[in-house]
């Protein structure tokens, strides 16, 4: 810390390489899916539209679909 | 050797998705709980018709909400951490803590903010049961305009920094945004479902409660999985822990 202190100028951040499309999309494609879907259930799920019947997932997600926004009932 | 930092990136995401869920779950039960029950209690007194409880509101307010906002959290992390990969190194002289913050600024606003300010989020009993198929249309798709409008922005940013400069690129970016968004909540369709003699300041404190969570949400995961990317991607020179890493990232 102190050197950084001493040398102001050289405290310029790092600017990180880019990462390549081609090593993204893989995980992007995979994991964005996946990770949509986990928001699907907690956001939509028997709401509007339900995957599966009943009431059981959108009462005990209730709270939070109320306080993080989702339009719930 | 690219893919494995894609993949430890992620894997950072989420657990600083993880760990800012827990911080917004406390704002969520201390700021937010006490105007849901309120709220709960206005719906009891004026209902017409009494449903059965399935889940009782002990666990809702608490089991219940944990999983949905971490669920969130967690999702929400990995996402914005895939965006990071990609934003690093392309959105100017950044680094990843700045790259992290700023990232995750522009999603409180594109992900939350702006579909927020035309369909705020409701309290029990705002809101009639028959329109939400409507109502549920509306929000998404306000969000998605909204993040691929945010997208189409920081394109057009870009495009114009080596004409403009940066600083004024940023502006007409953020000008051009802030205007079809205006048209958006122009032409798409109003939803004013509050019941008559719900209290105006409940109302506003669920709301502004809603707020603060995400505003936690997004504030913690940028710091939190700023520092993570920083250690992983930039490990200082003799730390034995993140020596180890150095392969794994380069």
């Amino acid at each position: 810390m102190a050197q950084h202190v001493a040398r102001p100028t050289a405290t310029t951040p790092v600017v990180p390489a880019t990462l390549p499309l081609r090593a993204i999309a893989p995980w992007a494609v995979f994991f964005g899916i996946l990770m949509l879907v986990l928001l699907y259930f907690v956001g939509a799920e028997q709401g509007a539209t339900s995957v599966f019947s009943g009431t059981d997932v959108h009462e005990w997600v209730h709270d939070a679909r109320h306080l993080l926004g989702f339009p719930c009932h | 050797m690219n893919s494995a930092t894609v993949r430890g990136l992620l894997v950072r995401g989420m657990l600083a998705g993880l760990a800012a869920g827990v911080l917004a779950l406390i704002v969520a039960y201390f700021l937010g709980e006490p105007s849901v029950d309120k709220a709960i209690g206005f719906e009891d007194v004026h209902a017409h018709e009494h449903e059965t409880e399935v889940v009782s509101r002990s666990l809702q307010s608490t089991a219940g909400l944990a999983t949905g906002v971490l669920v969130y959290g967690v999702a929400f992390g990995g996402i914005a951490a895939l965006a990071c990969c990609f934003a690093l190194g392309r959105v100017g002289r950044f680094g990843p803590r700045a790259t992290a913050l700023l990232l995750s600024g522009c999603a409180l606003v594109a992900v939350y903010v702006v579909p927020f300010l035309k369909y705020p989020a409701n309290p029990p009993s705002v809101g009639d049961s028959d329109t939400i198929g409507r109502r549920t249309a509306l929000y998404f798709l306000m969000m998605l305009l909204s993040v691929l409008l945010a997208l189409a922005a920081t394109v057009l940013g870009r495009r114009l920094a080596p004409r403009l400069g940066t600083w004024y690129a940023t502006v007409v970016a953020v000008a051009a945004f802030a205007l079809v968004i205006g048209l958006a909540y122009a032409f798409l369709p109003v939803v004013d479902e509050v019941p008559a003699g719900f209290p105006a300041a409940l109302l506003w404190r669920f709301r502004l409660s809603a707020l603060a969570v995400q505003a936690v949400l997004w504030g913690g995961f940028g710091l939190l999985f700023g520092e993570l990317a920083e250690r992983l991607l930039n490990p200082r020179p003799g730390a034995t822990a993140s020596a180890e890493a150095v392969p794994a990232a380069r």
